[in-house]
């Protein structure tokens, strides 16, 4: 808009300057307004990366443990198991886990560092639930004849193979999600934090 | 009506000369002191973490006096396992009562609650903290100058060494501690230093942010009132 | 651009045919003519109503954190104490918005006390504006009400005594006293029940109330129109449009010029938040730093400042009366006392409603009180001693001879003659 007598091109600046000065001032007030509704410094202490000492941990064995209020599972996947997850391929909807779940270092078959442990989030990735566990294998599992084993969750019926990776025509989108961790050593994981670099 | 104006006029002189005068000494300015205020957080995790929590305070807030987690964990964390935690002690409320009268408080914003018209919270503290003398009659042994029969006993007499009272109500330090006292006096500060820093830790940032904010309100003002001129000026 | 427009027009039309925005925006703010001779005293109002979004928003921030909870947590520190220095450390900014909470009590005492005496000054509550006085005045007694109840929340030792303090003033009324206190607190001392309540109070009920009544007085004060310096009637002298002569529209004139009040006024409540939060012990008491603790009275009791002159008057009250103690009449001056400023309508004879124009009785009674409020609130802030206690009567006796000689000073005084129309300076 150019100047000409129904503009006053030295008020519209000062309005422009006075309006612009008033935005700033809202915002950084905003923000900090906002931003106190982030996690607190305890949520963040209570959120700290957790040790576990897997030494006790079996084969076919599952144990859980709380990192920010949420159940990890930590299971020792035995070599049939293992085996297993290489053939039901074709059930699962996203069998080579291209969805970004999980940490690079466990973007592979079994997901997982270390073949036989896996670490995962136990929560269902449609509506929050924590499934259940279901390894027995084949009717006994109350799921199905050739159930090889794996996770049901029981809100809407989702169900899981033991790498935590979903099955088809499921209401879960994505595969469980692996958190970020790390070996201290052969028994010891640490839980929410590795090593980026 | 007389009466009454001398009232008014004397009102504040009135107001001054009752209750007792409390001569505080001044707590040296540790403000931004990094090395004072780590020596005072080492002082205080070592000498009154066994008796006193700091619950609100976290080890790992302690960056803001230049230490990271990792000097934390190896020098400092002896009451929790992760650097998270608040400064929290082992000890049971209910044993520190009979063992001391009363339940040691908490010490997170004592550098707050202690002032007063007289001084400041840090300077009670630091006058408090070197002016134990020694007391036959005082079950630790000890009393105090500012804290009148307070069932703390004097924690830092090693350092210090032992001080009476005189008959000119003055303190005289009859055996020499392990510092000199100017020695003590520069120690105690360290520790008031800390304690006034933990009172508010966001204090020194509180104080930057507040000049940001004041140099931009300056300049919205600036532009806000050549607005008002510029509506006004067809008002008469 | 002009395609913009159109939309926008077309966007507002829709609404106008559903809900009165534009009539609104005019008859509020665009259309409102205000006298054009506001002087500094005319920016507290909106002051007041910025201060009151501000204490509104910051406190819905601090509710999401506070815990209004009295027992002990594992290191012998009340909940609400603790909960209170986890706002100021451990939630992100949590210390700005508490402190912006704690100088917004006193800054809105500050604006209110000041927007208060504008009227007094300027007559802004005789006829036609009793309504807006009155609705002001309430506004007045909630925000003390607001004011008390916030100040438990804290569970500090100034919360937990002055609370202990003001609920037994209550007892002090004969028959029901005992029976009320009691149900006030919900136990038979300040503890827990009384906390959660007060919260309550605090977060919901009075500021409810209180959103109510500052709606009823700015619709009444756009009713009938803005008094000014010189309390003379802009709509008595109006042009061919009816607009009055000495009227401007509110928006933008009045917007832009409250836009620098209102920076001046952040500015100087910046320079309290950031530089000097406890404003030496007057906005937060230094004792208040220790949690609450039923047995131990702090050596110094005192009421935050704002409450310090009612206080005062409270303990000036020293006789016997009628059989009742002077407990009592303590309790009935005090209340008298903040009650008695709502009669200020009917209690004002003088033709004139601007102190520009009232003669030397009226001015020399206006300074008298406005010293003696003064004096009084000074003295509430300390101890006691014989006397305090005879400058605090004297003081008292000053205080309510200004409203209760009113009727005769006012009309005796020999005011000059008002102008028709308002002046420049």
């Amino acid at each position: 808009m150019s100047c000409d007598d129904t503009v006053d091109c030295g008020r519209r600046r000062l309005l422009v300057a006075t309006a612009a000065a008033g935005g700033v001032a809202g915002v950084a007030v905003a923000v900090p307004f906002v931003a106190s509704m982030l996690p607190s410094e305890r949520a963040k202490a209570a959120g700290a990366p957790v040790e576990v000492d897997i030494s006790k941990l079996a084969p076919g064995e599952m144990m859980t443990v709380e990192w920010r209020g949420k159940p990890v599972w930590i299971i020792n996947r035995t070599k049939e198991q293992l085996a297993g997850l290489a053939k039901i391929g074709e059930k699962l909807a996203d069998p080579k886990s291209d969805k970004n779940m999980q940490p690079e270092y466990a973007k592979n078959e079994t997901r997982s560092i270390k073949p036989e442990i896996l670490v995962a989030v136990g929560i269902c990735t449609h509506l929050g639930c924590s499934p259940s566990e279901k390894f027995k294998t084949g009717a006994e599992s109350g799921i199905d004849a050739d159930w090889p084993g794996g996770f049901f969750c029981p809100c809407h019926g989702s169900t899981f193979d033991l790498a935590g990776r979903v099955y088809k025509s499921k209401p879960a989108p994505d595969n469980l999600e692996i958190p970020p961790h790390m070996y201290l050593g052969d028994a010891r994981i640490v839980i929410g934090e590795d090593k980026k670099a | 009506m007389k009466k009454f104006l001398s009232a008014i006029l004397f009102a504040p002189i009135l107001a001054f000369a009752a209750g007792a005068e409390l001569h505080l000494d001044r707590a040296p300015d540790r403000a931004n002191d990094m090395a004072g205020l780590q020596n005072g957080a080492k002082i205080f995790v070592n000498y009154c973490l066994n008796c006193h929590s700091a619950s609100y305070m976290r080890y790992n807030r302690l960056k803001d006096i230049g230490l990271s987690d990792v000097q934390v964990k190896d020098n400092l964390l002896f009451t929790a396992e992760k650097v998270g935690e608040p400064m929290k002690i082992a000890m049971q409320r209910a044993d520190a009562k009979v063992w001391f009268g009363a339940a040691p408080p908490d010490l997170t914003v004592i550098a707050r609650a202690r002032a007063s018209e007289f001084g400041s919270g840090a300077d009670w503290l630091y006058t408090y903290l070197r002016t134990f003398y020694r007391d036959e009659n005082r079950p630790t042994g000890w009393n105090n100058v500012v804290f009148e029969n307070v069932g703390m006993p004097h924690v830092l007499w090693e350092l210090q060494g032992d001080q009476v009272m005189g008959a000119d109500h003055k303190l005289k330090l009859v055996k020499a501690g392990k510092l000199k006292p100017q020695e003590f006096d520069a120690m105690v500060g360290d520790l008031v230093g800390y304690l006034k820093y933990m009172g508010e830790p966001m204090a020194e940032f509180r104080k930057q942010l507040g000049v940001i904010v004041l140099i931009f309100l300056a300049v919205f003002f600036v532009f806000a009132y050549a607005l008002k001129r510029e509506y006004w000026k067809d008002i008469h | 651009m002009s395609k913009v427009n159109a939309i926008l027009q077309g966007t507002l039309n829709w609404v106008d045919e559903r809900f009165p925005l534009t009539s609104n925006w005019k008859a509020h703010l665009s259309e409102y003519y205000a006298p054009k001779n506001f002087n500094f005293w005319y920016f507290f109002g909106s002051l007041a109503m910025l201060v009151l979004v501000l204490q509104i928003v910051t406190g819905i921030l601090l509710t999401m954190h506070f815990k209004p909870d009295a027992s002990l947590n594992a290191s012998g520190v009340p909940v609400a104490f603790a909960s209170v220095e986890y706002i100021m450390r451990d939630v992100p900014w949590g210390w700005m918005i508490r402190y912006m909470h704690s100088t917004g009590a006193s800054a809105f005492f500050v604006v209110v006390y000041m927007h208060m005496f504008r009227g007094m000054l300027y007559g802004s509550y005789r006829k036609p504006r009793e309504l807006i006085w009155i609705f002001g005045m309430i506004i007045f007694l909630c925000l003390m009400a607001e004011a008390f109840f916030g100040y438990l929340l804290p569970w500090g030792q100034m919360s937990f005594w002055g609370a202990q303090v003001i609920v037994n003033l209550f007892s002090a009324i004969p028959l029901i006293g005992p029976d009320l206190s009691l149900w006030l607190r919900g136990d038979y001392v300040v503890g827990d029940a009384t906390l959660n309540r007060f919260f309550a109070f605090h977060v919901i009920a009075v500021p409810m109330v209180l959103l109510g009544l500052v709606a009823a007085h700015i619709i009444a004060l756009h009713e009938v129109g803005s008094n000014n310096p010189d309390g003379v009637e802009i709509k008595k002298k109006k042009d061919a449009n009816g607009i009055p002569l000495d009227g401007i529209p509110f928006h933008p004139y009045y917007s832009v010029k409250d836009i620098v009040g209102v920076i001046v006024f952040l500015m100087v409540f910046s320079i309290v938040v950031f530089f000097m939060p406890e404003f030496g012990g007057y906005f937060l008491e230094y004792n208040n730093f220790f949690p609450a603790d039923p047995l131990v009275t702090p050596p110094h009791i005192a009421p935050v400042w704002y409450f310090t002159p009612y206080y005062s008057i409270l303990r000036a009250v020293t006789y016997p009366l009628f059989g009742i103690d002077a407990k009592f009449w303590g309790v009935v001056a005090m209340g008298a006392s903040t009650l008695i400023i709502a009669l200020l309508p009917w209690l004002d004879r003088s033709p004139v409603k601007s102190i520009r124009y009232r003669g030397p009785l009226y001015k020399g009674f206006l300074a008298a009180f406005i010293i003696s409020f003064f004096i009084l609130g000074y003295l509430g802030m300390l101890g006691p001693t014989p006397m305090r206690t005879i400058v605090a009567q004297i003081c008292s006796v000053i205080y309510f001879a200004f409203f209760l000689l009113m009727p005769i000073y006012s009309s005796l005084d020999k005011c000059q003659p008002e102008p028709d129309r308002v002046t420049s300076k």
